[in-house]
């Protein structure tokens, strides 16, 4: 298992709050790691970092075989690196048709005049006939995704994850909001793709974690505090005080 | 491919045929090339009235397809207007002088006959010599490749250097309208080089060519209407497929584009670069049409009303635009310029020529409150227009968003 991200010594700082606080992290390739922690530890903000919404103050964030810095690059760039994020709010494009949406996400050249003049690759309509069935939304391909339910419009999304085909999936709560059957879905689909590439889950429920069957990282105030199995991890003292005690 | 795009895409089609049957009854009813039942001038603002619908779709791209509310378009049609107009105005002046120097016992050399056209352009500023920007005036290629050029490039820097820095919404509008402003009032000077605030006149004349005001107005139409089927077949190639999926997607939610992998500020300067061209080449073929354009012209009130027209016909719809375009600056034309009877209420007399402006403001609250897909969203009412239909649903993000939380909470 080859390192495919690390950051290292990472902090941020918010009008003096300070967000991230000299955190480091490393994941591999294929890997599947859960990050937990209470509200304000600075999950999300580490998410802003990797993808390159947020600039940090200091710190590394180091990518691929070559230990490309992505700190100076923009999010398309990144994005085009083959990290893809999902929203904790399902984000999709809700004027298009879910057809619309993963032709938008599939993974093809992203220039403007490459898009406007060869707007379709040969084996298109094939990934995105695969990518329907897997996500559940064949026969919904043409409606528009503003008038999916919440469950089909998080698969939606974790659909455009996959047809950007990522080297590294940033997952944020997929499984809000979700009813029983779709959460075990929704896990299925993850650990199908933590097979083939590195996924980064942030979830807030230990349950959903649990059954990702996976390293866990333990978030509090911009820093890792613990990690390890969940069972390691649930029986840290210190964990259990600042998070599961509460 | 050509095939299906027209078929996937059959309003093209229907507003290319409307409009040829439109350039033909028109043609067939002129006095340049048929019965004359409709008046040259009568002629003239319809061809103004086709450019005007050119510009509004461009408009109509940039806003209401990919959410940039510019306020500079209308500049840009200042822009061409100024480039094809200097080319009009030094030839025209040319031939006067020249014929008015045949006359003479010796026969002009270039240098005098050059200085005549000078006084003669710039007589009315107190100046006589030529300003570095008329440099290429005397070439028609080269003032029409300006009509592109300089549009074109005033757009991509000023589009580089504002969506570089992630300028967007109502700063990016002030924007634009500061540059409409400070390119309005840098023409106003009299040292600007192109006659200050008299701008440019005479322009309904065509060098070189001994026509009557009839066959002119006549073929401005036919090009105005050219190019206007032209720049639709373009646009909607523009907005349709995949990059009017990712121009919509832009236009609701650019950040989530980004994280998909598009440079987003690219598309935007792509857009903001060919909708500029586009209007340019409108206000070539416009103010020929007019005659004259002066500074007020590309005053920041200009763009208002391009996008008071597109926001009236129907955004995110080319159609839109046109119908908005066209009902709007004829209607205009007919209230302002003394057709619309005034109302007497007894104690008021209602003189339309002043009362339009607040009856066209009046409509634009009117149709923003309580039509926002505008006069285009008719359309929809007939149930045959379901790509566009998906397009404009966009708009209503924000009810959307709250009715799917709410759904989420149910949960």
């Amino acid at each position: 298992m080859a390192t495919l991200l690390e950051v290292s010594g990472v902090s941020v700082t918010f009008d003096g709050f300070k967000a991230i606080n000299n955190l480091s992290l490393s994941i591999g390739e294929p890997e599947m790691r859960a990050i937990i922690g209470p509200n304000g530890a600075g999950k999300t903000t580490m998410m802003d970092i990797i993808t390159g919404k947020t600039k940090p103050d200091e710190g590394r964030v180091l990518w691929g075989e070559m230990s490309r810095n992505l700190l100076g690059m923009s999010e398309s760039r990144i994005a085009q690196e083959g990290i893809g994020r999902k929203f904790q709010r399902p984000t999709v494009f809700e004027a298009q048709s879910v057809r619309e949406n993963l032709q938008l996400a599939l993974k093809n050249r992203r220039g403007a005049f490459a898009v406007w003049l060869r707007p379709k690759g040969p084996t298109d309509d094939e990934r995105i006939d695969a990518l329907a069935e897997e996500i559940g939304l064949t026969d919904e391909l043409e409606r528009p995704s503003g008038e999916l339910s919440h469950g089909q419009k998080q698969w939606l999304e974790i659909g455009m994850l996959l047809a950007q085909e990522p080297r590294l999936l940033l997952v944020d709560e997929p499984a809000a909001g979700m009813t029983p059957a779709e959460r075990q879905h929704t896990t299925d689909l993850l650990k199908r793709a933590a097979q083939t590439r590195a996924v980064i889950v942030v979830e807030h429920d230990m349950e959903f974690v649990r059954r990702l069957e996976c390293k866990v990282t333990v978030l509090h105030e911009g820093r890792v505090l613990a990690e390890g199995s969940i069972d390691h991890v649930t029986s840290n003292q210190e964990v259990i005080d600042v998070y599961l005690g509460r | 491919m050509q095939r299906s795009f027209f078929f996937r895409n059959p309003s093209i089609l229907v507003f290319i045929g409307l409009l040829a049957v439109f350039t033909l009854a028109v043609t067939l009813m002129s006095a340049g090339a048929g019965s004359g039942a409709i008046s040259t001038s009568f002629v003239k603002t319809l061809g103004r009235t086709l450019c005007l619908c050119l510009v509004a779709i461009a408009m109509d791209v940039v806003w209401g397809y990919c959410g940039i509310l510019s306020l500079g378009h209308f500049a840009f049609f200042g822009i061409g207007g100024y480039a094809i107009g200097m080319w009009l105005m030094y030839a025209r002046t040319e031939e006067i002088v020249v014929s008015s120097l045949a006359g003479a016992t010796l026969p002009p050399t270039p240098q005098e006959v050059s200085d005549a056209i000078g006084s003669q352009i710039f007589g009315v500023v107190g100046s006589s010599d030529f300003p570095a920007i008329w440099a290429f005036a005397h070439s028609l290629p080269l003032q029409l490749l300006a009509v592109v050029l300089v549009p074109g490039l005033l757009a991509l820097v000023f589009g580089w250097l504002a969506f570089r820095s992630r300028v967007t919404g109502v700063y990016l509008s002030i924007l634009t309208q500061a540059m409409t402003l400070a390119l309005s009032l840098y023409l106003f000077q009299n040292d600007s080089g192109l006659r200050g605030n008299n701008g440019l006149s005479g322009l309904q004349n065509m060098p070189g060519e001994d026509l009557g005001q009839d066959v002119i107005s006549i073929r401005f139409f036919w090009a105005s209407a050219l190019a206007l089927g032209l720049g639709y077949v373009l646009f909607g190639w523009v907005v349709s497929g995949k990059m009017g999926s990712v121009i919509r997607a832009i236009r609701d939610d650019e950040a989530r584009v980004r994280f998909l992998g598009y440079h987003v500020e690219s598309y935007k300067l792509f857009v903001f670069t060919i909708t500029a061209v586009v209007a340019g080449i409108a206000g070539a073929l416009y103010y020929p049409q007019a005659g004259i354009i002066n500074p007020a012209e590309i005053a920041p009130i200009a763009s208002i009303y391009l996008a008071v027209w597109v926001a009236i016909g129907g955004r995110g719809r080319l159609y839109g635009a046109v119908i908005g375009a066209a009902l709007v600056s004829l209607a205009s034309t007919w209230f302002t310029g003394g057709g619309a009877p005034p109302i007497d209420l007894g104690f008021y007399r209602v003189i339309w020529t002043d009362w339009w402006l607040v009856l066209l403001g009046l409509v634009f609250v009117l149709v923003t409150l309580f039509f926002p897909k505008g006069i285009g969203g008719l359309v929809d009412l007939l149930g045959i227009n379901r790509p566009v239909k998906q397009g404009r649903t966009g708009d209503y993000g924000p009810d959307v968003g709250a009715w799917r939380k709410r759904e989420g909470e149910e949960e």
